[in-house]
C-alpha cells in the first residue's frame, strides 16, 4: 500500500502545485493506511474498506490569471467559438417554400440535414461520414505537428472551462483570492460570491444546453415554444441534459473530464513523433533551477528562478517542468507566465515554449535539431486530407437533384397475360430534390416493343409522373413484352428518369423475366 | 475460480514498479504490455454508487423482476404493452383524415386521387397480406385452384365494382348475395363417358394450339357445343356472368396440363372465396379493391 502512495505521490504531488498541494505525506490518512496496509494486503480481499483510499480526492485546481500571446488566442478563439455555437440556428437562408429558412438545420421528423446551400437526404449520410473522416485527418495532422492543439484551445471542454473559470476569477477573484475564499468558513459575503458563481454558471449553462436544441428545429419558433412552455418535452429534456452537464463538466469536473473521461489524450499519444512541436520546458536551459535574487550573476545555473508561475497558471494542475505528461492540454499558458517572468529577470524568453524532443535531446549536449515539417506522417495525413477533400466536393458538385431506384417485383417473378405476353412489376422510387413541384418523363431503354403502365399514370411507351418539391415518390410500373420479343428468361435494361425542362436524368438498371 | 484468482494476488511490496513511470503494476499482463495500477479518482467511485442506486430507484419505480407467475410493477406503472397499444390507437386517430375520405369516396374518385391511392394501395398492402396471402400468395400470384391476381383474367371480373363484389360477397360463401358457378362432375356423375370427356380434351387442347389428336377434337367440338357452350360460350371464351372461366388464353386455374383439365371436366373442383362484408371493415375492403386492381389486371 505504501507503494501505492509512493506512486500517486510522485504522479500527483512531486510537482510543486503551490500551496494546496503541500506535503502529502504529512498527512496522517495517508500515512497511516499506507503503513498498515503492507502488512495485511495478502490476506485482504481486493475491495477491501482500506484498499478504498486509492480513490484519491480530487484537488481543486485554480488557475491564476495571465496575459500573453497564447493567452489572446485563448480569448479570440472562446469568443469564436462560442460566438458560432450560439448564433448558428439563428442564421436564416432562403429555400423557398417547400423547405425551411434555417441555414444549419438537422431536421429529424422530415429526414433530413441543411446545412447553407446543401442539403442532405438519409441516404447521403456518407457525406456525413466524410466530413468526420476529414475532420479526424486534420486533427491528425494538427495534432502530430503542433500538439494538442484542438484540446487546448478548441475543445468545448476547454473552451466552456475556461469560461466558468473566468467567470469565477470575476466574481471571486483571482487565485489566491479564491483560495482564501475557500478556506474561508461560510460568511454572508462569502455566500453571496458563491451564489452569484453558481448563478451565472446556471445561467451559461441554460444558454448552453437551450442553443442545442435550436439545431433541430426552427429556432425563432421554439424560442417562443420554449417559453410559452409548448414546446415538445424532447427539447426541454435535451436542455436539461446538456444544461446540467455544462454545469457539472464547466463548474466542477473540469480537468477530470481531459484526464479521466477523455480517449483523445491516449489517442494522441500515438500521433506524437520525435518532431512534434510540443510545450515543453527547456531544460537544458532552465537547469540548475533556484532562487535568484537581484544582482545575482546568472553563471552556473539555469534560468529558472522556479517562481512556479508556470504550476500556478496551469488549468490542469501540472508542472511542465515534469516533461511530457498526458494530463498536458499544450494550451500554453504556462509559456506566456514564464514569459512575463523572463522579461522581468531579464532573461530570453521562451523558456517554455513549443519545442520538439529532437531538438531538446540535441540541446542537452550543445547541439540543435532542425525542425522537419515535412515528415512521412505529415505527407500521409496532408495527402489523405486533400484526397478526401476532393472526392468530397467532388461528390457535392455531381451530386444529382433528382435520382432513380428500381426494385424489381419479387412474388412474382413475371405474369402471363391472357394474350400471351409477359409482364414484370417494378417498384420505382423517384427523388425530386430540388424545392420545386417536378415532372419527370420515364422511359425504357434496351428493350423493343415494351408497353409501359404505371398504377394512375396511364400507359404507353413513356410516363408522365409528377413529384411534390423535395420529396420520394414511390410508383408502381408495368412493363409488358409480347412473347414472340422475349429473349431468355433474364434480360437486362433500363429504366431512363428524365427532366425534360432541364434536360437531366437518372439511370437505374433492372432485369425483365420470362419463362425460360 | 474466485478463490484460485485471491490466491494470486501478491501483496503489494512484490508488486513491480514500472521504470518509465515509476508506478507499480497489478501484475496483470497482457503479451508483454502491464496495467499501471493507477489509482481512480474518488469522483469516480461516487458515480459508481451513484449507478448502483440509480438502478435500485429503477427497481422500485419500473417493472423490473420476474416472479413465479408475474413480474414486479414497478410504482410508476409503466408497461410496453400498453405503450404499444397507446401507438397503435395513435395511429388509427392518425388514419382517420384518410379513412374518412375512402368511406365517403367512390371506388374511382380513390383511384383518381394520388393521396387516397397511395394510402390505400399502402392499406390494401398491409390487409391483403393479413388475410388474402394464405391462399392467394403473399405476391397475389395464386396457387392451383387459387388465381393469380395479377394478370388480366378474371373468372368474375376484374372491373373495380366486380372485384368489390367477390371481395364482399365471396364466391361460393355463406352470405345471401354470394356468387355461385357450378362446374358438373361430367364422367362422376355420368353426364358424359369417358371418351367424350377425353374428346372435350382434345378440343381445348386444339383452342389453344397445342398437340392433339384431330379427329377426336372434332368430337370434341360438338361434345362442347352441347354440354359446355351454354356456359363458357360457343367460342370457349368463358362468361364472367356466370363465372366461366376463358379456356382458350392459357390461364388455368386447376392447372393446364392435358391429365389437370381431363380431371377437371370428369370430376370438378370448387374453391371457395370468403365473403369479408362484416369481416373487413368497408373501408379496409376499398383499399383491398384499389390494391388488388392496382397489381397490374384491373380493368
Amino acid at each position: 500500500m505504501s507503494i501505492h502512495w509512493a506512486a500517486v505521490s510522485s504522479r500527483t504531488y512531486s510537482g510543486p502545485l503551490g500551496v494546496i498541494l503541500e506535503t502529502p505525506q504529512s498527512d496522517p490518512e495517508m500515512g497511516s493506511v499506507g503503513a498498515a496496509v503492507v502488512e495485511s494486503i495478502d490476506v485482504e480481499p481486493v475491495n477491501a474498506k482500506k484498499r478504498r483510499t486509492l480513490y484519491a480526492k480530487r484537488i481543486k485546481v485554480h488557475p491564476k490569471r495571465t496575459k500573453g500571446a497564447f493567452r489572446s488566442t485563448k480569448w479570440a478563439v472562446m469568443a469564436v467559438t462560442l460566438g458560432v455555437y450560439y448564433i448558428s440556428p439563428w442564421i436564416r437562408w432562403d429555400r423557398g417554400a417547400f423547405a425551411p429558412d434555417q441555414a444549419i438545420l438537422i431536421d429529424f421528423p422530415a429526414r433530413r440535414f441543411y446545412f447553407f446551400y446543401i442539403e442532405i437526404w438519409p441516404q447521403e449520410i456518407y457525406y456525413v461520414t466524410g466530413l468526420l473522416i476529414l475532420a479526424a485527418f486534420v486533427l491528425f495532422l494538427i495534432t502530430s505537428l503542433v500538439g494538442r492543439v484542438w484540446c487546448g484551445f478548441t475543445c468545448p471542454q476547454t473552451v466552456w472551462t475556461d469560461l466558468f473559470v473566468t467567470v469565477e476569477r470575476w466574481i471571486e477573484g483571482d487565485r489566491n483570492a479564491r483560495m482564501r475564499l475557500d478556506k474561508a468558513p461560510m460568511s454572508l459575503s462569502k455566500f453571496h460570491k458563491r451564489a452569484i458563481k453558481h448563478l451565472t454558471w446556471m445561467l451559461i449553462s441554460l444558454a448552453t444546453g437551450g442553443a442545442w436544441v435550436f439545431y433541430f428545429a426552427d429556432a425563432p419558433l421554439l424560442f417562443q415554444q420554449i417559453w410559452q412552455f409548448q414546446a415538445p418535452s424532447s427539447a426541454y429534456l435535451f436542455i436539461a441534459l446538456f444544461s446540467s452537464t455544462t454545469y457539472l463538466l464547466g463548474g466542477f469536473a473540469r480537468e477530470q473530464v481531459c484526464t479521466y473521461m477523455c480517449p483523445w489524450p491516449r489517442i494522441q499519444g500515438a500521433l506524437f513523433d520525435e518532431d512534434s512541436l510540443l510545450v515543453s520546458y527547456r531544460g537544458y536551459r532552465g537547469e540548475p533551477r533556484g532562487k535568484h535574487k537581484k544582482g545575482e550573476s546568472w553563471d552556473g545555473r539555469g534560468d529558472c528562478v522556479d517562481c512556479k508561475q508556470c504550476v500556478a497558471v496551469c488549468p490542469m494542475g501540472i508542472d511542465i517542468r515534469d516533461g511530457a505528461q498526458l494530463e498536458c492540454i499544450h494550451c500554453a499558458l504556462c509559456v506566456d507566465a514564464c514569459n512575463q517572468v523572463m522579461s522581468k529577470v531579464g532573461r530570453p524568453s521562451y523558456l517554455i515554449a513549443h519545442d520538439t524532443y529532437r531538438n531538446l535531446a540535441a540541446a542537452a549536449v550543445g547541439e540543435t535539431a532542425k525542425l522537419r515539417l515535412a515528415r512521412p506522417r505529415i505527407i500521409l495525413y496532408s495527402a489523405l486530407i486533400v484526397v478526401v477533400a476532393g472526392v468530397m466536393l467532388i461528390a457535392l458538385i455531381t451530386r444529382d437533384d433528382l435520382d432513380l431506384s428500381v426494385l424489381h417485383d419479387r412474388n412474382p417473378l413475371f405474369v402471363t397475360l391472357s394474350d400471351g405476353d409477359i409482364r414484370n412489376g417494378y417498384t420505382l422510387k423517384l427523388l425530386n430534390k430540388q424545392h420545386h413541384e417536378r415532372r419527370f418523363v420515364i422511359t425504357v431503354e434496351g428493350i423493343q416493343n415494351y408497353a409501359l403502365s404505371g398504377v394512375g399514370l396511364g400507359d404507353g411507351t413513356s410516363l408522365d409522373v409528377v413529384v411534390k418539391p423535395d420529396r420520394l415518390r414511390s410508383i408502381r410500373v408495368f412493363l409488358t413484352v409480347p412473347r414472340t420479343y422475349i429473349k431468355g428468361a433474364d434480360s437486362l435494361f433500363h429504366f431512363v428518369l428524365i427532366d425534360p425542362v432541364d434536360g437531366s436524368q437518372s439511370l437505374a438498371a433492372s432485369t425483365f423475366r420470362g419463362p425460360s | 475460480m474466485a478463490f484460485s484468482t485471491n490466491k494470486e494476488i501478491k501483496v503489494a511490496s512484490e508488486f513491480e514498479k514500472d521504470p518509465v513511470t515509476g508506478i507499480e503494476t497489478t501484475g496483470h499482463e497482457w503479451d508483454g504490455i502491464k496495467e499501471l495500477n493507477n489509482p481512480l479518482p474518488r469522483w469516480w467511485l461516487y458515480v459508481l454508487y451513484a449507478t448502483i442506486v440509480w438502478s435500485i430507484a429503477y427497481w422500485v419505480a419500473m417493472p423490473a423482476w420476474p416472479t413465479v407467475s408475474s413480474y414486479t410493477k414497478g410504482l410508476l406503472g409503466y408497461s410496453q404493452r400498453e405503450r404499444v397499444a397507446a401507438d397503435l390507437r395513435q395511429a388509427v386517430e392518425s388514419q382517420s383524415m384518410y379513412l374518412d375520405r375512402i368511406a365517403t369516396s367512390g371506388l374511382q374518385t380513390i383511384l383518381d386521387d394520388p393521396e387516397l391511392l397511395e394510402f390505400s394501395l399502402a392499406g390494401g398492402a398491409a390487409a391483403f397480406g393479413d388475410n388474402c396471402a394464405p391462399c392467394h400468395g403473399t405476391g397475389a400470384q395464386g396457387f392451383l385452384g387459387y388465381p393469380n391476381l395479377n394478370d388480366d383474367d378474371w373468372i368474375w371480373g376484374g372491373t373495380l365494382e366486380e372485384i368489390q363484389a367477390t371481395l364482399k360477397y365471396g364466391i361460393r360463401a355463406d352470405h345471401e348475395d354470394t356468387r355461385f358457378s357450378e362446374m358438373p362432375r361430367f364422367l362422376k356423375d355420368e353426364i358424359l363417358t369417358r371418351d367424350q370427356v377425353r374428346a372435350v380434351v382434345a378440343y381445348v387442347m386444339a383452342l389453344n394450339d397445342r398437340a392433339h389428336d384431330s379427329g377426336l377434337a372434332e368430337t370434341g367440338s360438338i361434345v362442347f357445343a352441347e354440354n359446355c357452350a351454354a356456359c363458357h360460350g360457343e367460342d370457349a371464351k368463358g362468361s364472367r356472368e356466370f363465372g366461366a372461366p376463358n379456356l382458350t388464353n392459357g390461364i388455368w386455374l386447376y392447372g393446364g396440363e392435358e391429365a389437370q383439365i381431363y380431371d377437371m371436366i370428369a370430376n370438378s373442383r370448387k374453391g371457395v372465396m370468403p365473403a369479408w362484408e362484416g369481416r373487413l371493415s368497408d373501408e379496409t375492403i376499398k383499399q383491398l379493391v384499389i390494391y388488388v386492381h392496382s397489381l397490374g389486371g384491373g380493368q
